[in-house]
Formats: C-alpha cells, structure tokens, sequence
C-alpha cells in the first residue's frame, strides 16, 4: 500500500501564506500612512485604554496606540531579520565555500569550528555576546546590535550545509574541466561554484529568517533586544508578562497573534517542513 | 568501540580547551576588566591598593593569564561572579539540578511525544491523519519558548512542561519526514510484500536504518532544550542555570556568563557524544557520521 500522507504544504497553502505575507509586510512599510499616530507619542487622557474607532489595538501603560506601535514594530522585524539572515548566509557561504572548496586539513578545521560553534546553545552564545556591549545604547544602535548578533551569529548551522553542497559541486564534471582548462583558483570559486550554490544559499537564507524573527522575540522578552520607545514583536511582547491585565485586555494577545501568522505563514511558503533549527 | 570513546573525548577535551580560552578572551576584553572597587575604598591604605594593582597586574599578560583561567578551570575554579560576590562553581552547584531536572522532564517528554506522533502519523497511513499534529507541531514553532512559558506560568503548569513543548515539533517534524521516507524505501516495500508482521517491519526494518538520525536528533534536542531553558526559567522564576544566565546577562557579570556557556556546551557535547556511543554500541555498522 503507498503511502498517501503529504510531506509538503500543498501550492493553494503555499500561496495563500505568500499573499498574507505580502499583506503584512506592505502594511508595515506603509505604517507612516496606516498608523493614525506616531508609535511613541502618548496619550495620557487614554492610559490602557479600551479598543475604540481611535485606538484600535487600544493602547499601552504609557497611553501609546498599540496599533501603530504593532505596525511600527512589524517593520522593524521584517526588515532587520532578513538584513540578519543576509549577513549570515553571506557568512556562511565564504567559509562553508571556502572550507568546501579548498578541502583537506581547511575543511577539516572548519568543519571542528563549526561543530564547535553549534554545540554552543544559540540563547546562551547570544546573551554572552549580548553583555559584552553596552546595554544602555540608543534604540536604534540597539536594533543594530541585535540583528548584527543574530547574523553574525548564525552562520554556522548554513555554513555546514554549504560545505557538503561546495564539496559535491568541487567534484563534478564541469568544476573538473574547468580546472583542467587552467581557470584560476579565484574565478572558479567566484563565477563557478558561486553561481551553482545559489539555490542553496537562498533556501538557507530564507530558512534563518522565522528562526531569527523568533530569536528577536525572545530576547526582546527578556529586555536583551531593541530598547524602548522604538517597538519590535519582542518588545511588544513584554506586556504579556502581566497576566491580569492580558485577562481584562484580551487584545494585548495581537502581536503573538501576528507573530504566530507571519511565522507560521513563512514555514508554509517556504517548506521548511524537514528543517531543524539550531 | 574503544577507538570511538577515544575520539569522543579528544572532541570533548578540544571543545573544552577551545572554549576555555575563548572565554578567558571574552572575559578580558568584556567592560570593566581589571577595574576594582575596592580600589575606591578611602579607609584602605596605600600598601593594601598597590597589593589590589599588584593581584590585576598579573592579568595584563595575556599568556599567564590563559594559563592561569585555565588551570583554575582543570581545578574546579570556574572564577567569581561579581554581581552575586559568590563563586560561580557554588552558584552553579545549586542551580544545575534544577536545570537538569528540567531538561530531563523536557527532553523525555519532547522526544517521546514527537516520536510517538510521527509513529502514529507514518504507520497509520490515513490521509489527513497529520493535519492536527502538523498543525500543533507548526503552531508551537511559531511561538518563541518565553511566550510558550507564558502560556505555561498562566495554566499552572510547571516549566519542564514548557520545555517538552520547544522541543516536540522539531522531532516530530523531522522523525516523521524520516519515517514516512523509510517507509517508502524498496527494502520495506519487499518485507511488506513477503508478509512480514508490522512490528517486526517497524522494529527491523524502519527503525534500524533510521537509528543514526534519531540518535542525532537526541542530541540536537539537549541543545534546544538548553536554550529555551532561559526564557522558560526567567518567565517562570525558578532558580535554575537558564535564570541564572540572564540574570548576568543583565548585570553584565561577564565571568559568569562565560562560564555558564562553556559548561552548558561542554554538557551539550557530553549528550551528543553518549548519544553517538550509544548507536556505535548497538549499530557497530554505521555511526552517525554516515547519518
């Protein structure tokens, strides 16, 4: 009897989490028209006040509209943590490449660094890493400092991939007439290999982008990631943490709720069913 | 099987090694290296400050200072926490067995409860009997481990809970990807065709050749396990080694935190290892290299 259970999100799926992505993503870089307000200006005549047609997230304990603080805040996200898994595939594909490419005793200490780098918990590397600058900087040097961490520290678990992918394309034919053509070292690795990992460096970068959105999160919810008043899903999420006023304010919910629905969303339209962030 | 004990410990000892100075360097160049209060004390002498000049004057030569962190570090001496003023070994004495409690609860109950659905999904073979799995596998990806301790700390549920919950979908979705595809493999194809029982098919034949990818999934659920042991721990307020890192993340403790990281991967190696000896010990023929 064949098996009949589906491995992969169907195209209709894939589809429609490309569309609720596209939404989302124009309505955070359109959140200077959308938002009735700027996100850190407050209103103290509407401390925690009630959704209404003027706040319609309502607004925090500091009187500011949670709706445009949650556009506001999606914009930071989805910008940064593509910025962030560009720099990591970026690194990734020069020393998973080059370890690939070069091969032997390179590949062997590259790949002992990589395995290094992953037997280090990625939270724990991060707040190590995190501690070591200046926890008191501006919010925008704060969003900077986040995601260059998140990149920089993220290049291991595609830089292993790309290893294995460089060293199965150093072997094939093409690569090995080129080579016996005289073809440089430099303009093989550059105008070769580079172009035929291309595919994989894309599906690596868009794999780190959920996982760095989620790391974002987490640290913003331990009051490690961008700084107040500038607003993130990680920073939003800290309200959360009073659980009485979650209950009277149900609403407050909205930024897991669309963090849920872009990561969930990107998992489909991506496939990443087989992948194991680390 | 000696040989692969051997090369398991040279790994750790490397890591250990590598790790140790990578920390020391941290450590040194962190803010506030070699800067002492009690250097601002009025009521101490001027013998007593040169003596505290003269104990940091050792650490400006960075290869007696490797040296020395590392020896400390062979006797136990993992440095002082200056947030807390206690020792980090008796800091970490205290909280690791709640952490390793913790991860012992979350990573038994993450592993069984991801295998036992993707058993259930790739030998159950009825379309759509993924969907509510896959759904709460995605759902639980989609969430960050503080918001899931959140949800967790509402309901009344202790952490470990929460950690089990992290660590669930990713070896559901990965150990049903492998199922389903050993199960579509030529050699289960023919020992269905010869009329061999499900079990003995399950058992022989599906789990055999996937054991090298289970096995590794083991050990990258220590390591997730580890990580999300710090939101779990910090939202829930249980004093573990999780908390313990935030705590000086945020006082920017430096000595502590390195440690805290060199231990944790050194115990994350420790778990892939004796998840690598233990395949070695019951498939000699594959290791998980080959995986």
């Amino acid at each position: 009897m064949k098996l009949r259970l589906r491995l992969k999100p169907s195209r209709t799926a894939q589809n429609i989490a490309l569309v609720v992505l596209f939404l989302v993503a124009l309505a955070s870089l359109l959140a200077g028209f959308i938002a009735p307000s700027p996100y850190a200006e407050q209103f103290r005549d509407a401390i925690s006040a009630p959704p209404s047609a003027r706040f319609l997230l309502g607004t925090d304990d500091l009187g500011r509209d949670r709706f445009a603080r949650l556009l506001y805040g999606t914009r930071v996200s989805l910008l940064l943590a593509p910025a962030a898994a560009l720099l990591s595939t970026f690194l990734a594909a020069l020393i998973g490449g080059l370890a690939g490419y070069l091969g032997g005793r390179w590949e062997r200490y590259v790949t002992a660094g990589i395995d290094l780098f992953l037997s280090l918990p990625w939270l724990f590397l991060l707040l190590a890493a995190r501690a070591l600058l200046p926890l008191n900087t501006s919010p925008i040097t704060s969003v900077a400092i986040t995601f260059l961490l998140l990149g920089c520290l993220g290049w291991a678990s595609p830089a292993r991939i790309i290893r294995a992918g460089t060293r199965t394309l150093v072997n094939s034919d093409y690569l090995l007439q080129a080579r016996a053509s005289g073809i440089s070292g430099a303009r093989l690795f550059w105008r070769h290999l580079l172009p035929n990992l291309r595919p994989m460096l894309l599906a690596q970068f868009w794999i780190s982008v959920p996982v760095f959105i989620l790391s974002e999160a987490n640290l913003g919810l331990l009051g490690l990631g961008v700084s107040e008043p500038l607003p993130s899903w990680g920073a939003m999420l800290r309200e959360l943490e009073n659980y009485t006023a979650v209950l009277q304010n149900p609403w407050m919910l909205a930024p897991v709720a669309l963090l849920v629905i872009v990561v969930g969303c990107l998992q489909v339209a991506l496939r990443t069913e087989d992948q194991i962030p680390c | 099987m000696p040989a692969a004990i051997f090369r398991q410990l040279r790994r750790i000892l490397l890591t250990a090694l590598l790790g140790g100075l990578l920390g020391a360097t941290l450590v040194r160049l962190g803010p506030g290296f070699g800067v002492d209060e009690r250097e601002l004390d009025n009521r101490l002498s001027q013998e007593s400050r040169q003596a505290i000049q003269a104990e940091h004057a050792r650490d400006s030569n960075i290869a007696m200072f490797y040296v020395r962190y590392l020896s400390g570090l062979i006797h136990g001496d993992l440095g002082f926490s200056r947030s807390l003023n206690r020792p980090v070994s008796q800091l970490l004495k205290e909280r690791l067995p709640l952490t390793l409690g913790s991860l012992a609860y979350g990573v038994l109950g993450g592993v069984s409860i991801g295998l036992a659905l993707a058993l259930l999904t790739a030998c159950w073979r009825v379309p759509g009997s993924d969907i509510a799995p896959a759904f709460l596998a995605g759902a639980c990806l989609a969430l960050p481990a503080a918001v899931i301790a959140l949800l967790f700390l509402w309901m009344n549920v202790p952490g470990r809970w929460a950690i089990a919950l992290v660590v669930f979908p990713h070896v559901y979705r990965y150990s049903k990807n492998l199922l389903v595809a050993t199960y579509q493999s030529p050699h289960v194809l023919a020992a269905q065709a010869k009329g061999l029982s499900n079990s003995r098919i399950l058992f022989a034949h599906v789990f055999a050749p996937a054991a090298p990818q289970l096995a590794a999934l083991v050990g990258i659920s220590v390591s997730l396990a580890f990580g999300a042991s710090i939101p779990i721990e910090v939202i829930s307020d249980a004093p573990g080694v999780g908390q313990l890192a935030w705590k000086a993340a945020m006082d920017r403790d430096l000595p502590l935190l390195v440690n805290i990281t060199v231990l944790v991967a050194l115990m994350t190696l420790v778990a892939n290892s004796l998840a690598d000896l233990a395949l070695a010990a019951w498939r000699p023929d594959v290791s998980r290299e080959t995986a």
